[in-house]
């Protein structure tokens, strides 16, 4: 285990910077002006590290691959001595890759370019990078050789390519948020798991609220077609899936979110089970097991792999900075003898894990991909956030050695600000950190209830947070002034429920947070050109005038309040969306920064689409004068809307 | 599913034939397939089938059976309650439920690449693809109206005839696309069916006769009926036969219209049309129109299911006076023989055909009925 602290590791150089920032807080006084100073260090302060989030054993076990997100580059390094033999440059923030059948390509997706870059294994090469789908996230090509299959996390989908050429077939529906692929052991079955919950289906009369449902999504990579889809009930964020050697099980990893009861209960456990669904003909029906024990959570699990003779199962926690270890037989006596309740899950028995959970391994900083060597005695460990690998015997359950990958060595203000975006270890008994809502620093397609507001008053759609600078004030209310009050007390003492972050910690997640990156737009086109329809849903977004030659009242024009680069202009006004439970309709005006992506809508999340907005929660125009807008004209203001 | 007819009965040019005369055209119609050789014409190969009819006594979920939809083995029946779904002798039903749009779903269209199915339904349009439903409306999409006459679907774009125009749903960008009045000729916006292909797509409108999308060029072309909205016809063969149009088929290039007046085929260039009065067709009041290819195609209307293979026509149903099964032969000369039959389609009045192959789906007002190619 990495035994650095953040702090502890800082160089000279960042320790000065640090100073600065702690003496700007003491000036500042945990004002706007605070975050503003951390930002201008921060970009000083952006260093390349490698962020190896994948990781990966060459098809004869010589070589190592690890994907580095942050580097965009693909580390070989040599399985044995762990030296490196080559740093291979890839498209920008790849996160998935995996061989051919042969071994001789390695896939990499890249999910800002939108491009699929080809390795040749043999020579270590790019040798061809090929277009595919919005935000390309995992990548599997099938026993075959005939197709690759693509899963794109912003068009929820699993793009069918040639596996030869790179070109694109056909694309199947995914799950919201489609990410990580699979292959059953025998080839014959390809899996598909996804970040985001499906949209509800129904409307329930509580303006939409529903337990979140997901899916594996089971597809027959010969016939490219989807079979099934198997349901996974109040999960929202499926990670990586397993199988064991024989098919007989499958694993996969995910949160349990608890959204639908009042986040009032962390010390009861009240917030996300970290689970996982096992499935397959040693369990029959699938059912859901916990990772969690009563004082120690596993938040955040991410990557699974079973052991080949099927004896132990690991999972990394990212949030908890750990693997946890599985005995599997035991796992397996537990499901089957176990009374399995009618929901098919134990993840409300927190003693559930003490059956089967064996050994907690701490690692490094945000854990993530995990492989064996190949004869099974190593497992190795991507630990995203401080640039190492865990290499865990796998007969002792316990950290061998640590490999340092290269890049910087000293941690930046960014860096520590994500490490403490990442981490649970600030809440209590460790059970959630802001990443574990906010997945991947995007956000998790959820509605909440918060305490502080009282039970079951303000529903609250989790936000996205990509360009949140300069958008004060936060929470929908605007009832937080700057970042360091939503990030620090209010986040201390409504989620956390443990200690405060000192203020060197707050300043540096912060920074993070104001200086998360913003993803490319997919809707707009190159340059700043814009389709005939956009242009025309420009022109209503901009108008002064009605269709009946009325003059539209300032505030209640589309670009007064969502005006700016970021399409708000920071007041807090009523657009007539307040709810019975909702103690006021005053709502801050809400940035448009990639809102095609953020379903659902208002800051409840009554709207599932961005086209109910107005088609159902605008009755009076006070959202915008709208309701004189035709069908078509409406469908062009959304198309503006997407380029946001 | 072409093989269906694909013994093939002469595919008579005699249709481009008896036009061009008639028109003193000398050259054929650029856009029409070369026909091949006329053959003599059969009326023994003429398909024959037995019917096995489902109704809610053996597994469907309602006797109003809207359409119907082949899939290989799986044979999809939009109803008046729930989408149904028969797979290994058994029927699995949809419907709101499930997420389903509506209960009553008019229309299905299957996405040959994915397998996805869509359901267009009185309120709304689903997609089911491996078992779970989304579903587009006019308050949560872009869709143009709830109630959903028909869809198609063609590359990646979604083709939807709704009861206030016509829209497409482009599967990559997701950008919903509407048309109505005032972007295409339409001059009534009831649009009751759709038929999308390649090069190009139909819509047929009640009360507005037939558009068309050039998707090459992005231009709207439209025809009407010569006569207007008179039940008359002044000149054969003129135009399209009337302005209410039920349904469009496009294959091989050729359109195939229906109207509650009589039916169309054009080759892009030459009209022909059917009414009882000239043709084998059981009745003008004509729900449904699937094409088999150029030549050939399938009618459905309020008084039996009807075939034309090029110059032979067959009609299948209860018989109208005692309701015992009947088929009946009308030859190129306009003869008309009775054929023996044992079995026929649940009902008169058809509203929907799909191909298995040598059989036919139907889907009719009292049930759905499989006919099982007894003449192969």
């Amino acid at each position: 285990m990495s035994s650095r602290s953040p702090v502890g590791l800082r160089a000279g150089a960042v320790a000065g910077l640090t100073l600065a920032a702690i003496a700007f807080f003491a000036v500042a006084g945990f004002t706007g002006r605070t975050a503003k100073a951390g930002a201008r260090d921060a970009r000083a302060d952006n260093l390349d590290y490698a962020s190896p989030l994948e990781v990966m054993l060459s098809a004869d076990g010589a070589q190592l691959y690890v994907l580095c997100q942050q580097a965009g580059e693909i580390r070989v390094l040599d399985a044995a001595s762990y030296a490196v033999i080559k740093s291979i440059a890839v498209g920008r923030v790849p996160r998935g890759f995996s061989l051919s059948p042969k071994g001789d390509r390695l896939f990499v997706t890249n999910t800002w370019d939108d491009t699929l870059s080809v390795i040749d294994t043999a020579k270590l090469e790019v040798v061809a990078t090929w277009p595919v789908g919005a935000e390309p996230s995992s990548v599997v090509e099938d026993r075959a050789g005939k197709h690759l299959f693509v899963a794109n996390r912003i068009s929820s989908d699993i793009a069918v390519l040639d596996a030869q050429t790179g070109a694109e077939e056909k694309r199947l529906l995914g799950g919201r948020g489609a990410s990580y692929l699979t292959l059953s052991p025998d080839g014959t079955r390809l899996y598909s798991t996804h970040i985001y919950p499906n949209p509800s289906p129904l409307r329930t009369g509580l303006e939409n609220r529903t337990a979140p449902e997901s899916e594996i999504t089971v597809i027959d990579p010969a016939r490219a077609v989807v079979l099934d889809r198997m349901p996974l009930h109040a999960i929202a964020g499926v990670f990586h899936l397993t199988f064991s050697a024989d098919g007989r099980l499958g694993v996969v990893a995910q949160y349990h979110p608890k959204n639908m009861i009042p986040l009032a209960h962390l010390e009861h456990g009240g917030a996300f089970a970290d689970t996982l669904t096992l499935f397959g003909a040693d369990v029959g029906k699938p059912v859901e097991a916990p990772l969690d024990e009563l004082e120690r959570y596993a938040a955040q699990p991410f990557g699974v792999a079973i052991s080949a003779d099927k004896s132990r199962l690991y999972v990394t926690c990212g949030g908890s900075e750990m693997v946890t270890v599985i005995d599997v037989p035991k796992l397996l006596s537990f499901v089957r003898t176990h009374p399995r309740p009618q929901s098919g899950s134990f993840a409300q028995d927190l003693s559930a894990s003490s059956n089967y959970v064996i050994a907690r391994i701490n690692v490094g900083r945000n854990p993530r991909g995990v492989t064996f060597s190949r004869d099974g005695r190593r497992l190795f460990v991507a630990n995203r956030l401080d640039d190492t690998l865990s290499v865990i015997d796998t007969r002792t359950n316990r950290v061998a050695s640590t490999i340092e990958l290269a890049g910087p060595k000293t941690v930046s203000v960014l860096r520590h600000g994500e490490q403490t975006f990442y981490t649970a270890r600030q809440s209590f008994q460790g059970q959630i950190g802001c990443a574990t809502c906010h997945i991947d620093s995007t956000f998790d397609g959820l509605t909440w209830d918060l305490e502080p507001d009282g039970f079951g008053v303000d529903i609250v759609d989790n936000k996205m947070l990509e360009g949140v600078k300069d958008t004060e004030p936060y929470k929908w209310n605007g009832g937080n002034p700057n970042l360091p009050t939503e990030c620090g007390p209010r986040t201390e003492k409504y989620f956390w429920r443990s200690e405060n972050y000192n203020s060197l910690t707050l300043a540096d997640l912060t920074v993070y947070v104001r200086e998360m990156p913003t993803r490319p737009n997919r809707w707009k086109l190159a340059g700043s050109e814009l389709t005939p329809a956009q242009e025309r849903g420009k022109a209503l977004f901009e108008r002064q005038v009605d269709k009946f030659g009325k003059p539209i009242a300032e505030y209640n024009r589309c670009s007064f309040c969502h005006s700016g680069p970021k399409g708000t202009n920071q007041k807090i006004v009523d657009v007539g969306t307040k709810k019975a439970s909702d103690r006021s309709g005053m709502l801050k005006s809400a940035q448009l920064t990639n809102v095609a992506l953020t379903a659902p809508y208002l800051h409840d999340g009554s709207a599932r689409t961005l086209e109910e907005i107005w088609t159902v929660y605008n009755p009076e125009d006070k959202h915008g004068r709208t309701n004189d807008l035709t069908k078509d004209e409406l469908n062009d203001l959304i198309e503006y809307l997407r380029t946001r | 599913m072409k093989n269906f007819v694909g013994k093939g009965i002469c595919t008579v040019g005699l249709l481009l034939v008896t036009a061009t005369v008639a028109l003193g055209a000398s050259a054929p119609a650029a856009s029409v397939k070369p026909a091949p050789k006329a053959q003599p014409a059969s009326t023994q190969a003429l398909p024959r089938f037995r019917f096995e009819n489902f109704t809610t006594a053996n597994g469907l979920p309602d006797n109003h059976v809207f359409t119907v939809l082949v899939d290989g083995d799986r044979v999809w029946a939009g109803t008046e309650n729930g989408l149904a779904l028969y797979e290994n002798h058994a029927w699995k039903v949809y419907n709101t439920k499930d997420g389903l749009a509506h209960r009553a779903v008019l229309s299905l269209a299957l996405d040959k690449h994915t397998g996805d199915v869509w359901a267009g339904t009185m309120a709304g349009l689903s997609r089911i693809s491996g078992g779970r439903i989304d579903t587009y409306t006019q308050l949560n999409s872009g869709l143009s109206n709830d109630v959903v006459y028909g869809v198609s679907i063609e590359g990646e774009n979604v083709w939807v005839a709704t009861a206030a125009g016509g829209c497409r749903l482009n599967l990559r960008s997701g950008q919903w696309t509407l048309y109505n009045e005032r972007n295409t000729p339409m001059a009534e916006i009831w649009v009751y069916a759709v038929s999308a292909a390649p090069t190009k797509v139909y819509y047929g409108v009640w009360g507005s006769g037939v558009l068309e999308y050039d998707q090459k060029t992005g231009r709207w072309d439209k025809y009407d009926d010569p006569d207007g909205e008179n039940e008359m016809v002044l000149f054969k063969d003129q135009g399209l036969i009337h302005e209410i149009v039920t349904s469009v088929s496009f294959v091989d290039n050729i359109l195939w219209a229906a109207t509650y007046f009589g039916d169309s085929r054009y080759d892009g260039r030459y009209w022909h049309n059917f009414l009882t009065k000239d043709s084998g067709l059981p009745s003008n009041f004509t729900n449904t129109v699937k094409g088999v290819d150029a030549n050939r195609a399938w009618f459905g209307t309020d008084k039996g299911l009807a075939y034309y293979d090029g110059a032979n026509w067959a009609v299948y149903r209860p018989s109208l006076t005692d309701g015992k099964p009947e088929m009946t032969v009308r030859d190129a000369q306009g003869r008309v023989t009775p054929i023996a039959v044992t079995t026929a389609p649940a009902h008169n009045y058809v509203l929907g055909i799909d191909f298995q192959g040598d059989d036919i789906w139907v889907a009719t007002a009292k049930g759905l009925s499989h006919g099982i190619r007894q003449n192969k």
